[in-house]
């Protein structure tokens, strides 16, 4: 059974906050809710299936569904970190055409900003019972250094430079300055990335996505609740997902489950790279970006870095236009994750409803790419087509 | 840049399965598991073999020998430290430190060896040198 042209994103909502003191959690997942189903022309009514992962408060999906008063037929918390998002709407596709449900709500947020979390910088733990927590946790790692040494095998292996991977930030500024909602608008140089201060080898304050609070939502619906809505129609194309792990010691930092998902989402959308007009790539850090398009096939492995090269990304200039709403880098990684605001931003480049100095003229085929968990040895990659109609 | 002062380890959280591991690191020992069906090293340790399903995976005792496949030094530490991942002799890869060095003179290949720290009220931990 294929997904293509079974479901349709009806409706998206970014929150415009970026630091939520004045919120609840739960607030804000409601309220992103109410965002996403007034753009599409529904209500919560029309919900019977959600969506949400571990970023939701108290019993998860249970109990959003309690404080929005859904009544589901149909429920799934997936969790893989910040691609999990991306996920759910293919998992929402799928439920529509097994007819499990009829509108599928997914939703995120978060406020770690407003709660003080040292996002990148303090170990993490997922506790004692963590299989890996011995082996790991002695050693300090947080998220910013274990994506380091995936980046410092990248340059050892491949000759990637630091001025290569600035540019994927100088692009998402780019795009940032048009965004009112962004959280950093100033536009960057790659003199400025290479001067700003070293976090963990090889990567600098500015290759790091933002800390912010917010979310987002998607809602998905089967073809005829779709066709009676008066927004432009995204039908979902194809989807892959997969998981990448240590392979019990047999460590590779060089690619991502992207090489999986990847090939399984163009099969099923029936398109290639070359067919792509935008991409939304999960952008934690700029290494996350290059490796992942080399693993997406828009170049070969080991080429990533002059691929992201001289504005290549930049929309208007490049000829792969990313994350134009300045991505994680620049905009939002709300909750810290971020595959729901990629999603969002593939669909407004597909309705045409980007900003104007960032729209991508003949946008018919987008592409958003999550990753989510710790980079090329435990992490989701899920990857979404989608086009318009 | 020289690191003298010594970050504080966290203590390893040892549960059954592991135990063996960690008496064998306070006895100065590293210890891998290998799989007696399919003969393949795997790390960290489990009871199933990752990469066959069999249950008949043993403990063996490793050299202690291996090169430096990747690393970071975490600049923004109240202390900075050098995270790595080092591939051991024996073919496995797993994460640790590179201590009792100059961390900016750290390169990927460097052949470096085994030494057990101190954890906070755990069992020691194992660490790399250059070798």
């Amino acid at each position: 059974m294929t997904i293509r042209g079974k479901a349709y994103i009806v409706g998206v909502y970014e929150h415009p906050t970026r630091k939520a003191d004045d919120r609840s959690l739960a607030q804000l997942h409601a309220e992103v809710a109410r965002g996403a189903l007034e753009d599409a022309g529904l209500t919560k009514d029309d919900v019977d299936g959600y969506f949400c992962a571990g970023d939701a408060p108290g019993l998860g999906g249970l109990s959003m569904a309690d404080y929005m008063g859904l009544k589901l037929r149909h429920i799934d918390t997936t969790e893989t970190g910040g691609s999990s998002y991306v996920i759910h709407v293919a998992h929402a596709a799928q439920a529509i055409a097994a007819g499990k449900c009829d509108v599928a709500l997914v939703t995120l947020a978060g406020r770690p900003r407003a709660e003080g979390m040292a996002t990148g910088t303090a170990p993490r733990s997922y506790g004692a019972a963590a299989p890996d927590v011995a082996f790991e946790l002695p050693f300090g790692p947080t998220v910013v250094n274990q994506y380091a040494m995936a980046a410092m095998r990248h340059m050892h292996e491949f000759g990637t430079t630091s001025a290569q991977l600035a540019w994927i930030k100088v692009a998402a500024s780019q795009h940032a300055q048009h965004n009112p909602h962004a959280l950093l608008r100033d536009v960057v140089t790659v003199e400025d990335v290479l001067a700003s201060p070293m976090i963990a080898d090889p990567l600098r304050r500015l290759d790091c996505c933002v800390i912010t609070d917010g979310g987002g939502a998607v809602v998905v619906a089967r073809p005829e609740v779709a066709k009676r809505l008066p927004r432009p129609r995204v039908p979902v194309l194809g989807a892959g997902e997969a998981v990448k792990h240590q392979a019990g010691g047999r460590i590779d930092l060089t690619y991502t489950g992207a090489v999986w998902s990847g090939p399984a989402a163009f099969a099923e959308a029936g398109v290639r790279p070359a067919d792509v007009k935008y991409v939304s790539i999960y952008d934690s850090f700029t290494i996350t970006v290059l490796i992942t398009l080399e693993d997406l096939g828009f170049c070969d492995k080991g080429r990533g870095g002059k691929l992201v090269a001289d504005g290549n990304l930049i929309a208007g200039v490049g000829r792969l236009p990313f994350n134009t709403d300045g991505g994680g880098l620049c905009n939002n990684h709300p909750a810290n994750r971020g595959g729901m605001t990629k999603v969002i931003e593939a669909v407004r480049q597909l309705r045409g409803e980007a900003h104007p100095r960032v729209q991508v003229k003949n946008c018919d085929v987008a592409l958003a790419h999550g990753t989510g968990g710790s980079l090329a040895t435990r992490h989701g990659s899920a990857t979404l087509v989608m086009g318009r109609e | 840049m020289s690191v003298r002062e010594e970050r504080p380890i966290p203590a390893p959280p040892v549960n059954p399965e592991t135990r063996p591991f960690w008496d064998a690191a306070a006895a100065g020992r590293l210890l891998l598991k290998r799989c007696a069906a399919c003969t393949q090293p795997h790390h960290y340790p489990r009871v199933i073999c990752p990469f066959c399903g069999s249950d008949r995976t043993e403990w063996t005792e490793a050299t202690g020998r291996g090169t430096v496949y990747s690393y970071s030094v975490f600049r923004r530490a109240p202390i900075p430290y050098a995270i790595a991942y080092v591939t051991l002799a024996e073919g496995v890869t797993m994460m640790t430190n590179i201590v009792d060095c100059d961390v900016d003179a750290i390169r990927i290949g460097q052949p470096v060896r085994v030494v057990f720290k101190p954890t906070e009220g755990g069992p020691p931990v194992p660490m790399f040198t250059p070798a």
